[in-house]
C-alpha cells in the first residue's frame, strides 16, 4: 500500500466575512443540518482553479444551448447568457414553509383585491386604499370592470421579489403580477448544476424544480372556458426578437404546447383559432407573454403588430382564457405595494406572513416631507419602472444625484416612493478575487388556477459587483441555483 | 390516421426553409470545391465566372465588385452577407428558422446548429486561400452532415418531419441541376484524346463533388460519355442526389401528409412532380443534351420553384409573415 499524503484543501471561505449582513451560506442557522458546512467543504475540496474551470465550462454550455437573452445594438443581435454563479444558495425546509405560505397569502390577497376593484370597489369605498391611486392608475383597465374570471384568479403567474434583511427576516420588496420572467433560469440552473457539479449535489435531498411546466399547463387547462373537454393551450410570445424568447421556448416545451406569435392566431366569430397546416384549430387558453397594451390592436395600441385583432372581444365573450388577466398591473404598482399589508388584512383577516419593506408614499404629503428630509438615508424609486431603473440609493449617491432626485420628487411626487436602505443578505460568490460575499434576492414563482402552487425556491439573483444592491440582470446581476432542503431530518 | 397533433403553418414553413438553407449551404461548399478543381492554369477566372453564371448572379456580382477576381468570387459565395445565397447568409437564415422552431426541434439539433453557426462566423480570410479552401469546404459539408444525422436520429417524425424532408429534397434537386450545369458551361470542345482525357477527369470531379463517383464507376461503361453522367445525376433511381430520386421522395412525403394526416391541397404539387418525372424520363440524356441541356436544366429549376410554391400555397397559406420574417423569407424566394 502506498502511503498517500492527504492534502487538506485550503478553506476558500476564509476571506469571506459577511460583515453586518446575513450570509445565506456562511451564517450557520438552525434546520440546515450542516448542509451549508458540507457545501463549503466540498467547494474548498474542488478548489478555486477547479471552480473556475467548471464555471467557464458551464457558461460555454449555456451559450451553446442558447440559454440566452438577446441584446440588440444597431443591426446586430448579440446573445448573452445570464451570468451564472456556481455557488448555490440554501433555504431550509422551515424557511421555505414560511416563504411558500407567505407567497400564497400574498397571491390570494392580490386576486381578491383585483376582483374587488373591478367589481364592487369595497376597499376603495372603505377608504383602505385611495381611490385615485387605483382608478387613476395607468394600468387600470376599464375593460375589466364586471368581467368574471374563473376561480376569481386574475394573476395566474406571479413572481414576488423577496429579500432577507440584517435580522434574517424575509421581506417582500416588490410584486410582479403582469408577466414576470426568470423561471426558466431556475430550472436550467439546476440542470446545469447536476451536469457540472454532481459532487456538490451528491446525497443532498433537495426539493425538485422540474414540475413547473406541468403545473402551469394544469392551471391553464383549469381556467379554459367551461365545457371544453381537452382545451388547446398555447403560449403567445412577441417572437424571436424578444429578449426573453428563450424563456418562452422553454415554457412552451415544458408544457408541451405550441409557441404562437400574434399572426399565428386569428379571431372569427369571437373565437380564437391558430393557423395550422390543416387549417384553423380552436384555441382555448392562452399564456400570453405580451403586455396588455400589445394584446389587441383594436382595443389598445392600434399600431402594434404583435397582438391579435379581436382577442379581447373573444375573451370577454368567455371563449378563451388569458393568463394573466388584463389589468393586473394595477396590483403590482409600487405605490399600491405600500398598502399591501392592509390589503391582506382587509380581505383575508390575517397578518402578513411576509412583511413589506417600510415604504413612504410620496403622493401623500407626510411621505413626501419625510422623504425630502431624509433623502440621503433613503432609497427612492419611481413607481412605474421595473428592471432597477431610476433608483437612487441615498447613502451611496453623490450630491448631484441627490439634487436630481429631489427635483424629480418635487416635480411629480406621485411618481415616487421611498424606503429605508435594506441590508440585503449576501451569499458567497465566485469572483476574480476568490470567493466573496455578494448581495442577493429571491423571486419565487407562484402558479394559480383553482389554487396556488409555489415552485420550491425561485430565482436567486445576485449583484456581481462588490457592495452593489442592484441584482437586476439588466444592471450586471447574475443568478444562482436555489436549494430548498427537502427535510429537516435528512440531507 | 396517426397522431393529430396540429402543426402551426408557420412551423411547417420554417422547417421547410431551415432544411433548404442547410442543404443549400452544403451544396455551395460542394460547388465551390469543385470549381476550385476546375481551375486550369491561366484560366482561373473562367472557372469562377461559370459559378456566378450558374447562380445567375452576374448582375449582382458586377454591381458589388470591381472585377472578376477568383478571390472575390470565393468571398462572395462563402463570406459575404450581401449575397443572399452565400454560405454565411444561408447559415444565418437556417439558424433564424431554427430559432423560431426551438419549441419543436430537438435540443440536440438546436445546439449543433447554434455551435455550427458560431463556427462559420469565425471563418477567416486565409481559409479561402489555396489548399485551405478545400479543407474549409469539407468542414462545412461535414457540419451539415452532422446536422442531417442528428435530425435523422432525434427529430420527432410527425408531419413536421415531412415538411423538413421536402425542403431538403427540393433544394437538393435544384442544386444537382446547378452542379450539372456548371460542368456543361465548362465543357471543352470536342477534340483529341488528350482533350477527352481532360474531359473525363473533370466529369470525375463533378461526380466526386456529389459523392457519386464510385457508384457511377460501378454502373457506367468504362469509356463513359457526358450523357452517362448527365443521366446518372438526373434520373438514377438509387443515387441519393439524383433529381428523380429527390422527386420520388418528395412525392412520398406529400402522399404521407395526405393519407396519414388528412392534409388536403397536395394535388397540385403531386401533379407537378408527375410532369417533371415525365420530362426527365421521356427523353434519353443524349437527346436532352442535343436539344440543349442548359435550357432543360433551367426549366427544371423553374419547375422546382413552382413545386415549392405549391407546397407553400397549400400549407403555409394562412400564415401572414410579419415584416421581419418577410425579409428573411424573401431572400429564399429571391433565389434565381
Amino acid at each position: 500500500m502506498n502511503a498517500e499524503v492527504v492534502k487538506i484543501p485550503e478553506d476558500l471561505f476564509l476571506d469571506c466575512e459577511p460583515g453586518p449582513y446575513v450570509s445565506e451560506l456562511a451564517t450557520d442557522r438552525p434546520g440546515d443540518n450542516g448542509a451549508a458546512q458540507i457545501v463549503r467543504d466540498r467547494l474548498s475540496a474542488i478548489g478555486l482553479d477547479g471552480l473556475r474551470a467548471r464555471a467557464k465550462a458551464a457558461e460555454n454550455d449555456l451559450m451553446s444551448l442558447g440559454v440566452t437573452f438577446t441584446v440588440y445594438s444597431d443591426a446586430t443581435a448579440i446573445d448573452r447568457i445570464l451570468p451564472f454563479d456556481c455557488i448555490p444558495r440554501i433555504i431550509t425546509a422551515a424557511e421555505w414553509r414560511k416563504l411558500e405560505t407567505g407567497v400564497q397569502q400574498r397571491v390570494a390577497a392580490i386576486n381578491a383585491f383585483l376582483h374587488d376593484i373591478y367589481h364592487d370597489r369595497k376597499i376603495l369605498r372603505d377608504g383602505i386604499v385611495p381611490a385615485e391611486l387605483v382608478l387613476g392608475n395607468a394600468n387600470y383597465r376599464p375593460e375589466m370592470e364586471n368581467f368574471p374570471v374563473r376561480f376569481g384568479t386574475y394573476v395566474h403567474i406571479c413572481g414576488i421579489d423577496i429579500i432577507r434583511d440584517q435580522f434574517g427576516d424575509f421581506r417582500v420588496l416588490e410584486d410582479n403580477a403582469r408577466t414576470p420572467s426568470g423561471v426558466s433560469y431556475v430550472v436550467e440552473n439546476r440542470h446545469l448544476m447536476r451536469r457540472a457539479f454532481p459532487d456538490l449535489l451528491a446525497g443532498m435531498s433537495l426539493m425538485p424544480v422540474d414540475d413547473y411546466g406541468r403545473r402551469l399547463r394544469e392551471a391553464l387547462t383549469e381556467i379554459a372556458p367551461e365545457g371544453v373537454d381537452d382545451p388547446q393551450v398555447v403560449l403567445l410570445s412577441p417572437g424571436i426578437y424578444n429578449s426573453a424568447y428563450f424563456e418562452h421556448v422553454f415554457l412552451a416545451r415544458e408544457m408541451g404546447v405550441p409557441l404562437v406569435e400574434g399572426p399565428d392566431l386569428v379571431v372569427e366569430d369571437d373565437r380564437v383559432f391558430m393557423k395550422t397546416t390543416a387549417g384553423l384549430r380552436a384555441v382555448h387558453s392562452i399564456y400570453r407573454r405580451l403586455g396588455d397594451d400589445f394584446l389587441d390592436p383594436t382595443v389598445f395600441r392600434p399600431e402594434s403588430l404583435l397582438g391579435v385583432p379581436g382577442l379581447i372581444r373573444a375573451w370577454r365573450k368567455g371563449n378563451v382564457a388569458l393568463a394573466n388577466a388584463v389589468g393586473t398591473g394595477v396590483a403590482d404598482d409600487k405605490a399600491v405595494y405600500a398598502y399591501m399589508p392592509r390589503i391582506i388584512k382587509y380581505y383575508l383577516d390575517q397578518d402578513p406572513i411576509l412583511a413589506n419593506v417600510e415604504t413612504n408614499i410620496c403622493r401623500e404629503a407626510e411621505g413626501l416631507a419625510y422623504t425630502l428630509d431624509n433623502l440621503d438615508q433613503l432609497v427612492t424609486k419611481p413607481v412605474g419602472e421595473s428592471g432597477g431603473y431610476g433608483i437612487t440609493i441615498g447613502p451611496r449617491a453623490t450630491r448631484e444625484e441627490l439634487e436630481a432626485s429631489r427635483a424629480a420628487l418635487i416635480a411629480n411626487p406621485s411618481n415616487w416612493i421611498s424606503q429605508p436602505v435594506i441590508g440585503l443578505s449576501v451569499c458567497p460568490t465566485l469572483t476574480d478575487d476568490g470567493i466573496r460575499q455578494r448581495h442577493l434576492d429571491l423571486r419565487p414563482f407562484a402558479v394559480t388556477g383553482r389554487s396556488t402552487w409555489v415552485l420550491p425556491g425561485g430565482l436567486s439573483r445576485v449583484a456581481l459587483k462588490a457592495g452593489s444592491l442592484i441584482v437586476n440582470s439588466s444592471q450586471g446581476g447574475g443568478s444562482k441555483d436555489t436549494w430548498v432542503l427537502a427535510e429537516e431530518s435528512r440531507r | 390516421m396517426t397522431q393529430q397533433i396540429p402543426l402551426l403553418a408557420r412551423y411547417a414553413e420554417s422547417l421547410f426553409w431551415m432544411a433548404r438553407y442547410m442543404e443549400r449551404l452544403e451544396n455551395l461548399a460542394r460547388l465551390v470545391d469543385v470549381t476550385q478543381t476546375f481551375e486550369s492554369p491561366g484560366l482561373e477566372n473562367e472557372a469562377w465566372d461559370s459559378l456566378i453564371r450558374i447562380y445567375a448572379n452576374e448582375t449582382h456580382f458586377a454591381e458589388t465588385h470591381d472585377g472578376l477576381e477568383p478571390d472575390a468570387v470565393k468571398r462572395y459565395y462563402v463570406l459575404e452577407r450581401q449575397n443572399p445565397n452565400s454560405i454565411i447568409s444561408s447559415i444565418e437564415a437556417a439558424r433564424m428558422n431554427a430559432r423560431t422552431l426551438r419549441p419543436l426541434i430537438s435540443t440536440e439539433m438546436w445546439k449543433h446548429l447554434n455551435v455550427f453557426h458560431r463556427d462559420l462566423l469565425q471563418i477567416a480570410e486565409h481559409e479561402l486561400q489555396g489548399d485551405n479552401l478545400s479543407r474549409l469546404c469539407s468542414r462545412i459539408k461535414e457540419g451539415v452532415q452532422a446536422h442531417t444525422g442528428i435530425t435523422e436520429g432525434t427529430l420527432f417524425r410527425d408531419q413536421g418531419w415531412h415538411f423538413y424532408e421536402m425542403g431538403r429534397l427540393i433544394e437538393r434537386a435544384d442544386q444537382t441541376t446547378r452542379l450539372l450545369d456548371i460542368k456543361f458551361h465548362r465543357m471543352l470542345p470536342k477534340g483529341s484524346e488528350d482533350r477527352r482525357h481532360e474531359e473525363r477527369t473533370q466529369w470525375g470531379g463533378v461526380l466526386r463533388a456529389v459523392a457519386g463517383y464510385h457508384a457511377f464507376r460501378r454502373i457506367a461503361p468504362v469509356e463513359f460519355l457526358p450523357q452517362h453522367v448527365a443521366g446518372f445525376l438526373l434520373t438514377d433511381p438509387c443515387f441519393p442526389r439524383s433529381v428523380l430520386l429527390c422527386l420520388s421522395q418528395t412525392e412520398w412525403h406529400l402522399t404521407q401528409l395526405r393519407t396519414s394526416y388528412g392534409l388536403r391541397g397536395t394535388r397540385t404539387a403531386l401533379e407537378q412532380i408527375e410532369d417533371m418525372r415525365a420530362a426527365l424520363l421521356d427523353r434519353s440524356a443524349e437527346q436532352i443534351i442535343s436539344i440543349g441541356l442548359h435550357d432543360f436544366l433551367d426549366g427544371m429549376q423553374r419547375d422546382l420553384i413552382g413545386l415549392a410554391a405549391s407546397v407553400g400555397d397549400a400549407f403555409f397559406r394562412d400564415w401572414k409573415p410579419s415584416l421581419q420574417q418577410a425579409q428573411s423569407q424573401s431572400q429564399s424566394t429571391a433565389q434565381p
